[in-house]
């Protein structure tokens, strides 16, 4: 069982990234489960977006701690650093989040907003971080991610698929 | 297999009302339903039908009765503060037996409380809330497939027993996001329409058995009234025997088809002492502490309610007869664990493990607290 926490300010799409990789783990045939939570305000405050992915059907759905924290803001970073288990995994935006020196986890930084500005058009960033995460943990695969963008989202599909694939491409860049 | 698709349960719940023949829905949004209307919004113009955003809630339900006498499968969607809004309109509808759904996504109370927590407050609520002698048939999802498959049976009970069937989900389930597979083939029950005066529209030969239900507009004389009427809906104020007859009915209606009604998981571990009766979220930190527990080596007994009312008292004696202890959690500070009280056998020890959640839900580890502590 994996439990992601994706993280950041509202509009930064952290909870259609966390149905996206929800679904795309239901498509390889896994059980998934999705849980956002955000503030009242339209834009600009804390959202979270818990994944659990398994083999086994998913009973308590609630994450406490999580495997891997995704943080697309300061804020929502330093709230939930505390969460992540010790031989977790941390992928942070680094132009937006500062991670210190001396996380025990390991901690990927990845330019997706910058990215996506860019390359493709804003709002994408939190697709380019799905192919970057697909890449590097395997959790889910890219293909998955495609399939759960076609069927989920009806604008501007192909500048989603790109950032999926421009993500995975900065994953495997990095392994060299 | 059929499709599968991952949303959310309060759409699940949406696209269930269409297939099972929902074409009227009228509400006043209110959070953890809202997404309810804002689905059907889309949904039923598409199919003919109708959504009204009403004015309140009292609207909404007298809305959906009218409709529903003019022969629409109709549904309403609110939380606790709806809720309570509603039951004049509810116990209207149970004594003129018109079907309807009635969905109440639980959140945190008393009054508007906290708008987008989930809590089970509403245990009682939903079989009491209106005033007089009825019974209600109350269904308690526990996942996304569940809002799906339980919205289909409401509208499928409502129509054959004639009667408002409440839906009551809560925050979690209505918000969650889980994997749906619709069935390849679903059942769905018609109403039994009077189509002359062969049979009355308020009685029945079979107590069993919902009377015919005419359509207004086609013809049919009848009179439709709240208060203590005849076979033929004349009202009788002041005759004992046909209040009394008319109210045994509602009732018997119902209760007398329990068996038939009620739909629970019984999971009895074999050499286990100690039992778990839960519904709707806590079902899942219960399911979470078996997990933990069974971890361990301990075997946990588990009864999960997917119908609270009719109350399925057989089926509490049932793992009452088989373990020592029952736990009850519940998001609230006890109402299920007065029924399981009431309906277990004297030997068996209860303990309640009640929670004002404030918007959190019951950890798995406080049930597994209660167990090492036995």
């Amino acid at each position: 069982m994996i439990k992601i926490r994706i993280c950041g300010f509202g509009g930064q799409g952290i909870l259609l990234a966390g149905e996206i990789l929800g679904a795309a783990a239901m498509i390889e045939g896994k059980y998934s489960s999705e849980i956002g939570s955000y503030g009242a305000e339209a834009r600009g405050t804390t959202t979270l977006s818990d994944v659990i992915i398994s083999d086994k059907k998913i009973g308590f759905p609630v994450i406490d701690e999580c495997d891997i924290l995704i943080a697309m803001s300061q804020q929502a970073f330093n709230a939930n650093i505390k969460f992540v288990k010790e031989d977790g995994i941390i992928i942070v935006d680094e132009d937006l989040v500062k991670t210190p020196e001396n996380l025990k986890q390991k901690v990927f930084k990845i330019r997706a907003t910058k990215i996506a500005e860019e390359k493709f058009v804003r709002v994408v960033a939190n697709m380019i971080i799905l192919g970057y995460l697909a890449e590097k943990t395997k959790i889910v695969s890219i293909d998955s991610l495609k399939k759960a963008i076609k069927s989920r989202i009806t604008r501007m599909i192909e500048a989603n698929l790109a950032a999926i694939d421009e993500g995975a491409k900065l994953a495997s860049e990095k392994e060299i | 297999m059929g499709e599968k698709y991952f949303i959310q349960g309060n759409i699940a719940c949406a696209e269930a009302a269409v297939i099972a023949g929902c074409r009227f829905f009228a509400a006043y949004p209110i959070t953890p339903a809202s997404e309810i209307g804002e689905r059907l919004s889309e949904l039923l113009p598409a199919v003919g039908g109708k959504f009204i955003q009403m004015e309140d809630e009292i609207a909404s339900i007298n809305a959906v009765i009218g409709a529903s006498w003019a022969g629409a499968k109709a549904m309403t969607a609110t939380s606790g503060p709806g809720f309570s809004l509603m039951q004049e309109g509810i116990g209207y509808a149970f004594m003129t037996e018109t079907p309807c759904v009635i969905v109440v996504v639980q959140r945190v109370g008393p009054a508007t409380g906290q708008a987008s927590k989930g809590a089970q407050g509403n245990f009682y609520q939903s079989r009491w809330g209106t005033h007089g002698d009825y019974s209600a048939i109350v269904l308690a999802p526990n996942s996304v497939q569940e809002m799906f498959d339980l919205t289909i049976k409401a509208f499928n009970y409502a129509e054959e027993y004639r009667t408002p069937v409440i839906l009551l989900a809560d925050e979690l389930t209505a918000h969650i996001f889980e994997p749906l597979e619709v069935p390849e083939k679903i059942e769905i029950k018609e109403r039994k329409v009077a189509v002359d005066y062969s049979e009355p529209f308020f009685d029945s030969k079979d107590p069993l058995k919902a009377p015919p239900m005419p359509r207004l507009g086609i013809g049919l004389n009848v009179l439709v009234t709240g208060s203590t009427h005849n076979e033929w809906g004349y009202r009788a104020t002041s005759d004992p025997m046909i209040h009394r007859k008319l109210v045994t009915r509602l009732y018997y209606k119902i209760e007398g088809n329990a068996k038939k009604i009620c739909e629970y998981e019984l999971d009895i571990n074999d050499g286990s002492k100690i039992g778990i009766i839960s519904y709707g979220c806590s079902s899942r930190s219960a399911y979470g502490a078996i997990e933990i527990l069974s971890e361990h080596g301990l075997k946990i007994s588990h009864l999960r309610l997917k119908t609270l009312w009719p109350f399925p008292d057989w089926a509490v004696k049932e793992l009452s007869s088989k373990v020592d202890t029952i736990i009850v959690p519940e998001l609230s500070l006890g109402q299920l664990v007065r029924e399981v009280e009431r309906a277990s056998y004297d030997k068996t020890k209860i303990i309640s493990l009640t929670k004002v959640g404030g918007g959190e839900l019951i950890r798995p580890q406080e049930i597994v607290e209660i167990v090492r502590r036995l």
